[in-house]
């Protein structure tokens, strides 16, 4: 029997799963979407950004603690991506299957320093009162944290798709992603365009970062829980598009959710990859096809 | 008369099969030249090594004075060429308008506040077409108007040199003549260097003042249109 408050209040969580997984998948869509490339490391800019909240707490104590962390997790975690692209990952540009195995050797090594530094075990984060409490909305409880987390992910998304659609680095991301040979000759620097697209997928997820800190410890290996489902979504989401990354991140998010009403997390997982399967049978191109309009859609 | 663009012994190459043999070429400030050849012997290849977005295997390339053999496509954009490809790569996603926008980035380290000029007046001007259609998407143009678009955006860097291939390929005779017509302006009003690879003789030979054959990647031929006739050359490049 499924009492209706308990899947309205998983649906809620849902879609605070599903803002996790956006943030933590949308670095990934944007720089495979324009540059083909894959960063294993990725997941390690989530637990960079974890632990520059947690530094940022012990910095500056405070009820404002969070939001301090924010711009600095996002900086933090643009910096160390720019170095990432500058020193490997352009220097291994069209070849992916090296491109793969040196970010994942970058990805342990960031984990190691990370344990070395913090300790094998996790870091914790309390978050502010203003965010430890909750409100009943017809029936169901919403936790505080998880509306916060929700609002994070649509801030972002709002402010990224501002910033593709109006600004101009939006319209030479376009330009490359659309034809990148053309761009070049028209004088764009597509190189540079690239290390920006890159350091600001880096930076959300290291946004992601602070935002999971709320929910549980930071830990070393903190970025890889979020890594695979991350991947899962930018699949789905049809390999590069925002708004196929979004969606894809709420269908995930929903069956993640959902279905822990009836199964333990690992069947839960098992259940989301199964889902990506079946849905990619059907709809090989992901939820919006990319190839040629990966960003305006 | 100044040198623009000079070529000397400039080889090119797709993985191991050469295309280009020992190109040597100059083209003087204010020139149109008209490289002609039959179907695959390399024309797109050459306006594609002088953009730069093919890698001459070989060769030395200078433009306006300094050697930019290892400049990147964008470098040399910014120095000063524009490209019209074959086959128009116009950002089919992108409104016309900011098709063109995208080609004001060739001004990037050319003048403070340049690019924020936006679109200059003169490309309207040119093709009044795209001021009618400048907010609809470059992908549902007609080839034409694409055309025109492509040029547009290539003009709106402000080139030294304009590299033109095939810009009439496809195209209603009708809006070839505009076309035409536009080209000629480029090159009387606004002063700038063409280089066009054009199957049409007659246009070739009304609008050139010097042309080159191409055949099988060697440059065969060269003379002036004042002096050779279109029928002396025919041949070459007829099958
Ligand atoms: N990307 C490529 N990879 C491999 N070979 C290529 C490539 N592009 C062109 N070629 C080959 O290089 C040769 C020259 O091609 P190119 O496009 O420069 O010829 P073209 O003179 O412009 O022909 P057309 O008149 O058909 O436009 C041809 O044999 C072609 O098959
Ligand atoms: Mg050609």
């Amino acid at each position: 029997m499924l009492d209706a408050t308990l899947l309205a209040g998983q649906v809620f969580n849902g879609f605070s799963v599903a803002s996790l997984f956006v943030l933590a998948a949308l670095g990934l869509a944007l720089s495979f979407g324009l540059m083909r490339v894959i960063n294993m490391a990725h997941g390690e800019m989530l637990m960079l950004g974890g632990y520059l909240a947690y530094l940022t707490y012990l910095v500056v104590p405070g009820p404002l603690a969070i939001l301090v962390a924010m711009p600095v997790a996002f900086l933090g975690a643009a910096l160390l991506g720019a170095v990432l692209e500058l020193t490997v990952i352009r220097k291994l540009a069209a070849r992916p299957l090296d491109t793969l195995l040196a970010t994942w050797g970058v990805s342990l090594i960031l984990q190691q320093a990370a344990r070395s530094i913090f300790g094998p075990i996790g870091v914790g984060v309390t978050a502010p009162d203003w965010l430890n409490t909750g409100f009943l909305l017809a029936g169901v409880y919403i936790p505080s944290t998880r509306l916060f987390i929700l609002a994070v992910a649509v801030v972002v998304l709002a402010v990224l798709g501002l910033v593709i659609a109006r600004t101009r680095l939006g319209l030479l991301v376009r330009a490359v992603n659309q034809d990148r040979m053309m761009a070049a000759a028209s004088g764009i620097n597509v190189r540079r365009v690239d290390l920006a697209v890159f350091c600001l997928g880096t930076g959300i997820a290291g946004l992601a970062g602070v935002v999971l800190s709320l929910l549980g410890p930071v830990t070393p290996s903190v970025g890889q829980s979020y890594i695979v489902p991350a991947f899962l979504v930018v699949v789905m989401g049809g390999l590069g598009s925002m708004v196929g990354t979004t969606v894809a991140a709420i269908i995930l998010g929903l069956v993640s959710a959902i279905s822990q009403i009836f199964l333990d997390v690992s069947m839960s997982q098992v259940l989301m990859l199964l889902s990506v399967i079946v849905f990619l049978q059907f709809r090989p191109q992901g939820v919006v096809a990319t190839r040629s309009r990966a960003l305006e859609e | 008369m100044e040198t623009l663009l000079k070529m000397e012994a400039v080889t090119a190459a797709y993985g191991q099969s050469q295309v280009l043999w020992d190109i040597d070429l100059d083209i003087h400030k204010g020139g149109a030249v008209a490289l002609i050849g039959r179907n695959g012997v390399g024309k797109t290849t050459l306006l594609r090594t002088i953009m730069g977005v093919q890698k001459a295997a070989s060769g030395v390339i200078r433009f306006n004075g300094a050697d930019v053999t290892a400049q990147k496509p964008h470098e040399r954009a910014r120095g000063g060429i524009g490209f019209v490809p074959q086959g128009r790569h116009v950002f089919a996603h992108l409104s016309v308008e900011e098709n063109l926008t995208t080609g004001l980035s060739a001004l990037a380290g050319r003048g403070r506040g340049l690019i924020g000029q936006g679109v200059p007046d003169h490309i309207f001007d040119l093709f009044p077409k795209l001021a009618q259609i400048r907010h609809r998407k470059a992908g549902v143009l007609s080839g034409g108007e694409q055309q025109q678009l492509a040029i547009g955006r290539a003009l709106a860097g402000q080139p030294k040199l304009l590299l033109l291939d095939e810009p009439t390929e496809g195209i209603q005779p009708n809006v070839v003549q505009q076309i035409e017509e536009a080209l000629r302006r480029v090159r009387t009003e606004l002063g700038v260097t063409i280089v066009i690879v054009e199957q049409y003789l007659d246009f070739a030979w009304s609008f050139a003042d010097e042309y080159c054959v191409l055949m099988r990647g060697r440059m065969i031929r060269r003379g002036t249109t004042a002096q050779d006739s279109a029928a002396d050359v025919a041949h070459l490049v007829n099958v």
